[in-house]
């Protein structure tokens, strides 16, 4: 046991460095990129740090451009600890904002804390009802959890659309059709002082409290098991339908999380908006975080900062917005390959850890890792 | 295993703050050096600057701004109706010493616009399309849109006039009011021509979906409709693909006539370079940009573009005609009775008219006789 916790901080340290040394690489290549497209990397680079972090304007930019990503990239983040891959964290917005707007509709004339809760319930359960869907297809039915996810995106999308521009519909959103406003003095307030609305602290609760089931519980460890063999976890007794469909729930809660956010902090009711790509992001956050709640964290911070200063890059350097989803594109592709790339080395002299073995493997074709049904 | 990884995120977090400290005076210093100098002037758009469409439009005005003298213009595209467009007209005021923002959206004016209006009482804002209410909004908010369908029911008489199957096809992104005013106007401007004239409206679901659109274009020109327009964000796709098919298109937002030398007959197109010259020198003088702005043919908000190859002179005479009566003190009425929908509600008696500034068109909700489609919700 002192072993596998001791391979267990080995681990930490080493993903640590290796995600860190495959960023530097990142901004290297995209020094390259933005030499090669005729722009000054110095240039882009000290804008990129003013709009993010250059005052206290530009920090509480980041912090709250980071809000909706720390929450959706669990939705990816959780399933990947049994090694699936899941990409359904625009759905699970989706739905947990519809599932917001109308309990707080419903709730309008409550109190303001009965009204939150009930957002909060509904937009959690929604999202994971979601995403427990795709899990059950996967444990029942052998469905590919990738597929079913991305394509449960469009429906989601689809369905959001049919009611906001249907039965849900305020007949006074004449140009842009959206439910109902949840009412002004139900809406999630600001911290004291700044311009950061609580759906931060909410995220960054919901990541400890991740944090506590899947590395400090019972049912963590029995996950990582299921992750490691289902074979051997089946052996062991551990009932993976249950262990597959919570965590999927789970998984999609918290993204559902994301769209009660997007409501009650930033909109007022569910239109169109919602689907504005932060799901996708948080595919990438996740994997960037190497699936670790709370290093999520410091990476939605990362990519807050990309989207804070992105505005000021295109127009102060008269770059195309396309310019940062080049880099974001080359840390993604970087930190897929790293692992691969640096296979050799091993840092501190550490032995490369199980985690490297298996999540390479996964990441280089995470399709064949698992086929067919569960249930046998 | 915590304790270490927090304590690297600290390193790296107090790296963070030290440099952002450092490089935080100077950035003050260079918005103050900006907005003494020159006026900064913010435009924000939802989609691509080049997309053909809706945003050209309005970056082409920008552009134009660019030759006036004592100011810097700002630009930012792809910004979604979410938080980030909020934070990127604060980042505008705050970074770039923007003091008047054009947010060029629809969806950015509730509740994006309004914060930050509220929040920066000091800055002006100037909203295309809002919906403005003086009692409720602040004074610091301007709404500004364009009577287009006007230029719409222009174009519709050149598609009358220059169709042979006399069936002509309409993509739309969504079913809102805006979308099925013009619609109407252009089935309404084409049967002024022949009252049998039908037009066939494909609902895509949203803005901007290329494929959808192709596949739209594709649709009708296998019906045998041989004039093709649409009111999406990007027309370049559906007027690409009328020209490969060889049938007519008709613009929409700016001048498309590069992507369909052949096919391409006139099109609605938004004037925003003299709007965006007339408010910033409104703006320079100091003068209050608060209020509902409006405008059609004869305010040049919006105008036609310069007419196809294929158009023939009958066609252009009876247009300029109409054209003429839209810039009169009377002005012409696109929407006087007798008007049926086509689901056969009576819309207009006859005698009846409905003036461009009148409410009532801005929640119209159906369809005109002789257009093939229906509104969803209905």
């Amino acid at each position: 046991m002192e072993q596998l916790l001791e391979n267990g901080k080995n681990e930490s340290l080493n993903a640590l460095i290796k995600t860190l040394s495959a960023l530097l690489f990142s901004f290297l290549l995209f020094s390259i990129f933005l030499v090669v497209i005729g722009a000054s990397p110095i240039e882009v680079f000290s804008y990129m740090l003013q709009g993010s972090f250059g005052s206290a304007f530009s920090v509480q930019n980041t912090i709250i451009m980071s809000a909706p990503l720390l929450l959706v990239a669990f939705c990816t983040a959780l399933p990947a600890k049994l090694g699936m891959v899941v990409i359904g964290g625009e759905g699970a917005l989706v739905a947990g904002g519809l599932g917001a707007a109308v309990a707080g509709y419903a709730m309008k004339d409550t109190s303001y804390g009965l009204a939150i809760l009930a957002m909060l319930i509904a937009s959690f359960l929604a999202g994971g009802i979601w995403i427990g869907i795709i899990g059950w297809l996967k444990y029942a039915k052998g469905a590919n959890e990738t597929i079913v996810s991305l394509l449960m995106n469009y429906i989601a999308i689809a369905f959001l659309n049919h009611l906001v521009e249907g039965s849900l519909r305020d007949p006074a959103s004449l140009n842009k059709p959206s439910t109902h406003h949840i009412g002004v003095e139900h809406m999630l307030g600001k911290l004291p002082g700044t311009d950061i609305h609580y759906g931060v602290i909410l995220g960054i609760a919901g990541a400890i409290i991740m944090y506590v089931i899947y590395h400090r519980s019972i049912f963590g460890f029995s996950v990582r098991i299921a992750g490691g063999n289902p074979k051997a976890a089946r052996l062991a007794g551990l009932s993976l339908r249950k262990i597959i469909i919570l965590t999927f729930f789970l998984g999609g809660g918290m993204a559902g999380l994301a769209g009660f956010v997007e409501v009650t902090a930033v909109h007022g009711k569910a239109n169109a908006s919602l689907a504005a790509g932060y799901g996708y992001t948080g595919i990438l956050v996740a994997f960037l975080a190497r699936q670790h709640p709370i290093a999520i964290i410091p990476v939605t911070l990362l990519f807050g900062a990309l989207a804070a200063s992105n505005g000021l890059i295109q127009r102060r350097c008269e770059l195309p917005d396309a310019t940062l989803i080049v880099l974001q594109g080359i840390i993604f592709v970087t930190i897929i390959g790293w692992d691969a790339i640096v296979a050799k080395v091993n840092f501190k002299g550490l032995k490369s850890t199980s985690f490297y073995t298996y999540g390479s493997k996964f990441l280089a074709n995470p399709l064949s890792y698992y086929r067919g049904s569960y249930k046998s | 295993m915590t304790n270490k990884v927090s304590k690297y995120l600290l390193v790296i977090l107090t790296i963070l703050t030290y440099s952002c400290n450092s490089s935080k005076d100077k950035s003050a210093e260079t918005s103050d050096a900006d907005s003494t100098k020159t006026t900064a002037i913010g435009f924000v758009y939802v989609g691509a600057k080049d997309d053909y469409g809706y945003n050209q439009a309005h970056s082409e005005g920008a552009t134009a701004l660019k030759e006036m003298s004592g100011i810097k213009i700002y630009e930012e595209e792809n910004v979604p109706e979410t938080m980030d467009a909020q934070k990127t007209m604060e980042s505008m005021i705050n970074i770039d010493g923007t003091t008047l923002v054009f947010p060029t959206s629809f969806g950015y004016f509730d509740p994006h616009m309004l914060e930050m209006a509220k929040k920066y009482p000091a800055v002006s804002f100037l909203h295309c399309g809002g919906m403005y209410d003086s009692t409720k909004h602040p004074a610091n908010v301007g709404s500004y849109f364009g009577y287009i369908d006007e230029a719409v029911y222009l174009s519709g008489i050149v598609a009358g006039y220059t169709s042979k199957s006399k069936k002509l096809g309409y993509i739309a992104a969504k079913a809102i009011p805006q979308v099925l005013r013009n619609v109407n106007a252009f089935a309404l401007g084409a049967q002024s021509v022949d009252p049998k004239i039908t037009v066939t409206v494909i609902f895509t679901g949203d803005w901007f979906l290329p494929v959808k659109e192709a596949e739209a274009a594709n649709s009708l020109a296998d019906q045998g409709i041989d004039v093709i327009t649409g009111h999406v964000d990007s027309p370049k796709v559906l007027i690409e693909t009328a020209e490969k098919r060889g049938v007519y298109s008709v613009g929409y937002h700016t001048n498309q006539a590069v992507l369909a030398p052949k096919g391409f007959l006139t099109g609605a197109v938004w004037n925003w370079p003299k709007v965006y010259k007339d408010f910033v020198e409104m703006h320079l003088k100091g003068k209050s940009i608060a209020g509902l702005h409006r405008g059609g043919i004869k305010e040049g908000v919006v105008i036609l573009a310069p007419y196809g190859a294929a158009v023939s002179e009958e066609a252009k005479k009876k247009t300029e005609s109409v054209k003429a009566e839209f810039s009169t003190e009377g002005g012409y009425s696109i929407f006087k009775g007798p008007i049926v929908s086509n689901t056969g509600k009576i819309i207009l008696k006859e005698g009846e008219v409905l003036r461009q500034k009148d409410p009532v068109l801005e929640s119209m909700d159906y369809l005109v006789k002789g257009v093939i489609g229906k509104v969803p919700s209905n």
